[in-house]
């Protein structure tokens, strides 16, 4: 079980990270360009009519910079999260075994 | 085991190097301003329902059994993570993963519409990632189409008797992809003046498809993992929301 999982990550991770070493002159910027070049192709006509909530307050685009920290921000909400209730859980499990045995 | 896990590491390499020559761009969310106003509308409209569902049936669920809060709670955090962490891809550009499937498999495709809308909103508005005006598409894709996907093939496949880790897994994968079609589909639909909708639809995918489905294969196994360790710790929320059927 627990060797399993660690198999797992480890193959998730190599999926991740192959790329970068993979591919050793792309960008890897962000998606959002890419999309927007695909629409000025088949569209070429369209021009967007907003522009992001924040950048129409701040003026200007978002720091990249400042934008990872927003990502950090999202991700360790979650993390932080997931943390504290799986370490609930795992306190849990070992006062119902001395209750009731849950062999597993 | 440890055969097992040679196998699982090949097949990851194999994965991983086979993907890795296509050079190509990606888009992950609808940016802001990219669906013209009819559109923006009709996605937010057709995603009312679905959401107000889900409102319900979150309802219903913690009504049932206060305890489930913390694996609802889990769930989201999950689509927090998973959605935040944007991973390089073999066609050299970054997109990230959906983490829908988790709550779609385990509270139904409804609720997550919920979950999904929360982490839209949050992205929109303080990362300029995806954005208001096409919040409704973005919801319709991201948090109803994959999940609902995610939804059918677990039940499908686990009335198919499939391994349960191998219907979750394929669940994960397939709804994440499924929502990266979805996305496309609704930039055909709105785009494409210079060639027909299928046209731009066959652009669409191409940059889309190949740069998910490495990270959808990572969804799907980052899913399995989290399952693992809930199989193990958590037991009791499983077999309320049915997850768990038999007590073994």
């Amino acid at each position: 079980m627990k060797k399993t999982v660690i198999a797992l990550m480890i193959a998730a991770v190599l999926i991740a990270l192959i790329p970068l070493f993979a591919l050793k002159n792309a960008q890897f910027g962000g998606s959002d360009d890419a999309g927007s070049e695909v629409v000025e192709e088949v569209d070429s006509s369209y021009e967007p009519w907003a522009t992001p909530i924040l950048e129409k307050i701040l003026g200007r685009e978002l720091p990249g910079e400042v934008e990872s920290m927003f990502f950090c921000v999202q991700t360790g909400i979650g993390v932080g999260i997931i943390a504290f209730i799986m370490g609930r859980m795992v306190e849990r499990k070992k006062w119902m075994k001395e209750q009731n045995h849950d062999n597993d | 085991m440890s055969k097992r896990q040679k196998k699982i590491i090949t097949a990851a390499v194999v994965l991983a190097l086979m993907f890795g020559i296509v050079p190509n761009v990606s888009a992950m969310h609808i940016m802001e301003g990219y669906l013209p106003g009819g559109f923006c509308i009709a996605w937010g409209v057709l995603c009312i329902p679905f959401l107000a569902a889900g409102l319900f049936s979150i309802q219903k669920t913690i009504r049932r059994n206060r305890k489930l809060i913390t694996l609802l709670a889990m769930s989201g955090a999950f689509i927090f993570v998973i959605s935040s962490l944007k991973i390089p891809s073999v066609t050299g550009s970054c997109s990230h993963m959906t983490g829908t499937g988790l709550g779609a498999i385990l509270f139904g495709p409804c609720a997550v519409s919920i979950l999904g809308i929360i982490v839209l909103l949050f992205q929109a508005i303080l990362l300029a990632h995806g954005g208001l005006t096409t919040l409704g598409a973005n919801v319709f894709s991201m948090a109803i189409a994959g999940p609902f996907v995610s939804w059918g093939i677990y039940r499908l496949c686990s009335k198919a008797g499939v391994n349960k880790r191998v219907c979750v897994f394929l669940a994960a994968m397939i709804g994440d992809l499924f929502t990266y079609c979805v996305t496309a589909v609704q930039m055909a639909l709105a785009h494409h003046a210079d060639t027909t909708v299928a046209g731009a639809l066959g652009k669409f995918l191409v940059v889309f498809a190949p740069t998910q489905l490495p990270l959808a294969v990572i969804e799907g196994i980052i899913t399995v993992v989290i399952v693992m360790g809930l199989e193990s710790y958590a037991k009791p929320e499983l077999r309320a929301v049915g997850f768990i059927k038999e007590a073994k």
